[in-house]
């Protein structure tokens, strides 16, 4: 069992090495195929004013002249230990874990991301649990009476879930409930839970259920199938040869076995949101990890799109590894191989 | 099914377990699956039924009938069943619930699929155990290790808490047995209990069976296309086609002067040891009929060589369970009893050289054919 989570966690360890020679040549080694200049690279970080020679100088301070394992040697020993960014006019100090630095807004990358960290993990944590929940119930129940009234409208309901993108049904939310019938706070509200947890779950509740909507009703339709799944299993036959109640037949020997798959997806399902819901996160102008993203790809700033790219992915790896770890909590015969 | 078998109409001297007419049927999209169409027998504690037939003929529908498993759902079930002067079929479900794996249990053939894969052995005997009495879970997991004990697996005390797939596959079945004798129950069922097994482990485990059946005094239905098996251990036996008996008796009679020709067919389809290799198997031609379409008449029509003996019959009227000889044996078939002794002593007996009950008997913990032969129907 110790052997197979060290394994795991050394497993994720090289997974995000992966990612980041990833990110860091789709960043800085595909642009020079195209023809980008160490020149084109510093003329990013500078106002467009700024004449060949600032550029020269800059790309020099900056490094952009040294060799590319050099440059993601620097990069990534940044995020480990710190660095100082010289630009020529003054000196910067990047703390580690240093995720780069935007010159555009002179903040460095790792502060904003743990500025806005808050506001995706509110997002994701409630929704998550809002659907799981939801899902899951629906899906067993659409499986226990399979054909029945509920089965055919639920799966109905969770078709429409599923195809209806956020934008679309956040943005009718938003319309109805909070600007026709004021019950839910307006677009763009967020109150720290420090600070009043009832106000921040009120100003959260409609994206909570947007987001969990989606989510929802892919859950229902995979807990329905997984469970009809197990319920044709001998050992569900088993347990009812032996006289348990049906409940506990349901409950402690289908559910059971049915949900294993489910944690796998809920796994990688929060961790991905965790790198920030882009969509919600617009839709109700909430300043998350998502939100960032979209502003930093619209302003081009190199650093911040590494920074939130390296921070998403770290949250999807780390996922995989809990869900892993869980996965052989769950069924014993996984932690023989 | 008009025919009764059971010669007591005394209802003072009922059966220990008493079938009567039992019928279960499926309604589907393409029609309704008659599995089990008017099934009548009856059966005493201590004694053994062997239930034989091919894969499809309705064996472990009416087993799991039996257990009350098919009360929810969709199945149409109709007849009486009768567990020591208790109907089932008209019962609450709750009330079937409380009889099961209490006074009646059941041993299924695939132990590593019928055990359930992520709690251990003991919690899962525990569990059958606690169901139905009250008793703390130290006590429920003593009676566990000395049920495991009994059943022959060693190292009872370690092995309570391990995992299925850490079992072979015949201290598997050891365990599922523990499991099923966990509330002693009265009767017990067992459904191919060695058809997932090794030969070697099929003797052992029959000789577990019989053992523990002496010493809980059960009444023991055992489920099986292996008439091996069924010559090793039934007292009576009980030969199913397309959803319906065709013939029943006491094992020796079966054995020794079978008079449908589909046991005819059993018996020739098993291999021999004491005949030369270079005799050929004698298979039964053509497949298992549809439940859904089962023939018209004698279901058994179609793939029988006799048909033509009938004068006509057999294609239009369903045979009736007849009785034949002395000692209960009754046989559905057309055939006049006297045509049919004839066709097995002069025509049948001879091909199957030295048949005789006995000489099957010692067959049992052979390899059997009847794998093959199921597989060919499949």
């Amino acid at each position: 069992m110790v052997t197979f989570f060290i394994r795991r966690t050394i497993g994720a360890a090289l997974m995000l090495f992966v990612v980041s020679i990833s990110t860091f040549l789709i960043f800085f080694g595909l642009p020079r195929l195209a023809g980008a200049t160490p020149e084109t690279f510093a003329a990013r970080y500078l106002s467009r004013t700024a004449d060949a020679h600032a550029q020269q100088v800059f790309a020099e301070k900056l490094g952009f002249y040294d060799p590319l394992w050099l440059q993601y040697w620097n990069w990534i020993k940044a995020v480990f230990v710190g660095t100082d960014y010289d630009y020529g006019t003054g000196i910067e100090h990047c703390a580690a874990p240093c995720f780069g630095y935007s010159f555009r807004t002179n903040h460095a990358v790792w502060d904003d991301l743990v500025d806005r960290l808050p506001v995706t993990v509110s997002l994701t944590v409630g929704a998550s649990i809002l659907w799981l929940l939801t899902g899951v119930a629906v899906g067993v129940l659409s499986a226990l009476r399979k054909g029945s009234f509920f089965d055919r409208a639920a799966m109905t309901g969770a078709l429409a879930g599923v195809s209806l993108p956020p934008y679309f049904t956040g943005l009718m939310f938003l319309y109805f409930f909070s600007y026709q019938f004021d019950l839910t706070a307006p677009g763009g509200t967020y109150v720290n839970f420090t600070d009043d947890p009832g106000e921040w779950a009120y100003s959260l509740i409609l994206p909570w259920i947007t987001l969990a909507m989606l989510n929802a009703a892919a859950y229902a339709r995979f807990t329905r199938a997984g469970m009809l799944d197990t319920m044709g299993e001998d050992f569900i036959r088993t347990a009812r040869a032996k006289g348990l109640h049906e409940r506990v037949v349901v409950t402690k020997h289908g559910l059971r076995a049915a949900l294993t798959p489910i944690i796998t997806i809920f796994g990688l399902d929060v961790g991905l949101l965790l790198g920030g819901a882009i969509l919600t996160e617009s839709t109700f102008g909430l300043k998350g990890l998502g939100y960032f993203a979209i502003d930093a790809i619209n302003k081009q700033d190199f650093p911040q799109i590494m920074g939130v790219t390296m921070f998403a992915a770290f949250f999807v790896v780390v996922a995989n590894l809990i869900v892993d770890m869980l996965y052989a909590v769950v069924d014993p015969r996984v932690r023989l191989s | 099914m008009n025919t009764v078998i059971s010669p007591r109409q005394d209802p003072t001297a009922r059966p220990f377990l008493e079938l009567r007419d039992l019928k279960i049927h499926f309604p589907t999209d393409d029609g309704v699956v008659k599995s089990v169409d008017g099934l009548t027998f009856s059966l005493e504690r201590g004694k053994t039924l062997g239930i034989v037939g091919e894969s499809g003929s309705g064996k472990s529908v009416s087993s799991l009938g039996i257990l009350g498993i098919y009360h929810r759902g969709n199945a149409k079930m109709s007849g009486e069943i009768w567990l020591d002067g208790q109907e089932l079929v008209g019962a609450s479900p709750e009330t079937v619930r409380g009889l099961r794996g209490k006074r009646m249990a059941m041993i299924f053939q695939d132990p590593l699929s019928a055990m359930h894969p992520y709690y251990t052995v003991g919690a899962q005997i525990i569990e059958a155990y606690r169901v139905h009495h009250k008793v703390s879970k130290k006590v429920a997991r003593k009676h566990a290790i000395d049920l495991l004990a009994r059943v022959g697996i060693p190292q009872p005390d370690r092995r309570v808490d391990d995992y299925p797939h850490q079992f072979s596959g015949g201290m598997r079945q050891r365990a599922m047995i523990a499991m099923a004798l966990s509330c002693d129950p009265e009767l017990l069922i067992a459904d191919e209990p060695t058809t997932a097994l090794d030969v070697t482990v099929q003797a052992q485990i029959l000789d577990l069976m019989r053992d523990l059946q002496q010493e809980f005094n059960s009444a023991l239905i055992i489920i099986t296309h292996d008439l091996g098996v069924t010559a090793e251990l039934a007292d009576d036996v009980l030969v199913m086609y397309g959803g319906k008996c065709i013939e029943y008796g006491t094992a020796t009679e079966i054995f020794e002067n079978p008079e449908h020709p589909y046991t005819w067919g059993l018996l020739g389809s098993m291999p021999r040891l004491d005949q030369p290799v270079t005799e050929r198997l004698l298979p039964i031609k053509g497949t298992p009929p549809s439940l859904i379409n089962v023939p018209s008449g004698c279901a058994f029509h179609p793939r029988c060589a006799f048909d033509g003996r009938t004068g006509g019959a057999s294609d239009t009227v369903v045979p009736e369970l007849q009785l034949t000889g002395t000692s209960g044996h009754r046989v559905r078939c057309h055939m006049p009893a006297q045509v049919r002794q004839q066709i097995w002593l002069n025509e049948i007996k001879p091909t199957l050289e030295g048949t005789g009950g006995l000489a099957v008997a010692d067959m049992s913990a052979l390899p059997s054919a009847s794998e093959e032969h199921s597989e060919e129907t499949a």
